[in-house]
């Protein structure tokens, strides 16, 4: 087979294979390429975007990007300001989401994301192989053979970035009847109707949101009370911009919003009954609905892997990981995209990371593609010196700015080795918890985090050499500006002690 | 191990921790928690670290230690992380992962309103933490 322009890669061996062109095996492969490591990436799409080319139905995305920030658009730290675009070297091919919108939403709209990532594929000369579809696994010598619908790809490291994907629906009797959040059709299909929703995370509101001025009744169903991120001090919960359906239950506007378990969902004719048992008191409830949604979430698409070994949990069936988003149980095998979910990291007052979404999965993919070249192919990155004199200055500057730890709170964090040899070093962005468990070199790493009042404050972690990691959360600011006297105080003195006096 | 809704609930019920709770309040349980999984060597608790979790463990295996010396393990059933988080103090000792760990998870700031919307779980937990104390007291002697 060749290696034509429109059909790169032909099967055959690689170092490594990405799957999936969406947002993670885009950022992936970018940062593989840009670290000179050989490699092939597939598809079964036709084009570049994942799951930005169909989903969100009805609203815009969830993330925004602020077209006015305080910093030109190609600085790094604009990238706090910009959750959707993808990661890049080259000033020229970052934030490009911003030149895509229409100034009416500071949240793109779904085409206006799958542009967004078109373009950036098309910027950076980024080449997949689409419509080439992974379909089965083997294990080869100290490699992997990947089948797919063009042939077979060796490769001593594969890399999976293909979402969670998969509907997923309860075992619950009578769920096969309901309508999964993909089969969800044109708002005027429910006009006058009523419908019932199982399932109260962001996609059953987007859908309540969105079918609020065409339905006749909306029930939202589900054991426990919605989270709302208002509340959770994070993107944990129903995002505020599909709230809509409370405040219409809350003035009885015909919407009904449910804590109840599902028993079984009957289908006598066209119309469904919904028997539940409420949570609180258990008492049997009865729920007639002309439509039945379930928007009970997706699993992992990841076919025979756990054959291989690659153990999974959870409903979503997301593989088990370490810190670098490798599987636990098969050395060789990594995961990008909004699969690294899987890896909680600290999870501080119960607050998970943002890889589930793209502002969080850029700065995974990018770390864990410097993790695969120094690990598996002995690729080295820069690590600049810093004089002692400016550490302080340095690292509460990162606290202040870099989007890494504001996008990853208490996950990503800003390390730099203290060795007395060599020097201040810079050691880049690593994962937190593998920071403070890793027995290394004298080192301190920054990170930014939200407590459980959600006062938002940069926490510093001392290594010693060949002792566990010390914490020490420094002082919150009101406008989060942590370069002040007294943070330098604060931080200057846990430093000059560890560093025999070398930061001032 | 990825267990199906059904599933969990199931194993859920067998644990001593949620024995009397009814099937629908089982599966708010298991709506409440989340599902996560840890690999070998990984501390879950971390001694002086601030913002930690409370844990039930659904498969595998976690040390206890302090100072780095192993004080006891914990498998599944067994629940860690409510004494750090009822004190408002951070853990005295590290949780290790000795075997991969596939827990249910609440954050340290819903573990009140989750035992007093469910007063037979706070009756257990409460029941083992006096057979630790007991334990404890009893080694002393």
């Amino acid at each position: 087979m060749t290696d034509r322009p429109d059909r790169p890669y032909p099967p055959g061996d690689y170092p490594v294979v990405v799957v999936g062109s969406g947002p993670g095996g885009l950022q992936t492969s970018y940062y593989l390429r840009h670290l000179g490591i050989d490699h092939a990436i597939i598809s079964a799409d036709p084009a570049p975007g994942g799951m930005f080319r169909r989903f969100p139905f009805f609203q815009r995305l969830l993330s925004w990007t602020k077209p006015y920030g305080p910093v030109p658009r190609d600085d790094r730290f604009y990238e706090w300001y910009d959750w959707n675009s993808l990661l890049a070297e080259e000033p020229e091919n970052r934030a490009i989401m911003p030149t895509l919108m229409d100034d009416s939403s500071s949240f793109p709209s779904r085409p206006e994301m799958e542009l967004n990532l078109a373009t950036f594929v098309e910027r950076t000369g980024l080449r997949v192989r689409y419509d080439c579809r992974w379909e089965a696994t083997r294990r080869d010598g100290e490699g992997f053979v990947l089948q797919t619908s063009d042939g077979d790809y060796r490769c001593k490291v594969a890399i999976f970035a293909v979402g969670i994907a998969e509907p997923y629906k309860p075992d619950t009797p009578g769920f096969e009847h309901a309508a999964h959040y993909v089969d969800t059709g044109s708002p005027e299909s429910y006009a006058g109707k009523r419908l019932f929703i199982a399932g109260k995370e962001n996609s059953g509101f987007e859908l309540a949101t969105g079918l609020l001025q065409w339905a006749q009744r909306i029930v939202l169903c589900s054991p426990r009370p919605q989270k709302l991120s208002v509340n959770t001090h994070s993107l944990l919960g129903v995002r505020a911009r599909y709230i809509q359906p409370v405040e219409d239950q809350i003035l009885g506007g015909g919407v009904f919003i449910l804590n109840a378990s599902i028993n079984r969902i009957d289908r006598r004719g066209s119309p469904f009954r919904i028997m539940c048992s409420r949570s609180e008191g258990g008492a049997e409830l009865a729920v007639d609905a002309d439509e039945v949604i379930a928007a009970t979430g997706f699993v992992c698409p990841l076919l025979d892997l756990p054959d291989l070994g690659v153990s999974v949990f959870g409903r979503s069936k997301l593989p088990s990981m370490t810190n670098y988003w490798e599987s636990a149980t098969v050395s060789g095998i990594y995961f990008a995209g909004t699969i690294g979910q899987g890896v909680s990291g600290m999870k501080k007052y119960g607050l998970p990371a943002n890889s589930g979404a793209v502002h969080g999965a850029r700065y995974n993919a990018r770390t864990m593609a410097f993790h695969v070249a120094q690990k598996h192919f002995g690729v080295e990155r820069a690590r600049p010196s810093v004089e002692p004199s400016r550490l302080v200055d340095v690292l509460l500057e990162e606290a202040t700015h870099a989007p890494e730890l504001w996008n990853q709170k208490s996950y990503l964090a800003r390390s730099f080795s203290l060795d007395p040899g060599k020097g201040i070093v810079d050691e880049g962005i690593v994962p937190l918890a593998d920071f403070v468990d890793v027995e290394g070199p004298a080192a301190v790493a920054i990170a930014v985090e939200t407590d459980d009042t959600g006062d938002i404050h940069p926490a510093v972690y001392i290594r010693e050499e060949g002792r566990p990691a010390v914490e020490t959360l420094l002082l919150s600011q009101a406008l989060h500006d942590f370069r002040t006297a007294e943070h330098r105080a604060q931080l200057g003195s846990l430093l000059s002690g560890v560093t025999a006096g070398a930061v001032p | 191990m990825a267990l199906s809704a059904t599933q969990l609930v199931d194993t859920l019920s067998g644990l001593s921790l949620f024995a009397d709770l009814s099937r629908p309040q089982l599966e708010q349980v298991a709506h409440k928690m989340s599902e996560e999984s840890y690999p070998v060597g990984q501390r879950i608790l971390r001694e002086g670290f601030t913002g930690t979790g409370f844990y039930v463990i659904l498969d595998g295996e976690v040390a206890i230690k302090i100072d780095g010396e192993e004080r006891a393990r914990l498998q599944k059933g067994d629940f860690f992380g409510e004494m750090s988080i009822l004190l408002g103090e951070p853990p005295v000792a590290d949780v290790v992962t000795t075997r991969q760990l596939h827990v249910l998870h609440l954050g340290g700031p819903e573990l009140e309103g989750f035992l007093r919307d469910h007063p037979p779980v706070m009756y257990r937990m409460l029941k083992t933490m006096a057979l630790r104390l007991y334990n404890v007291s009893r080694v002393r002697d």
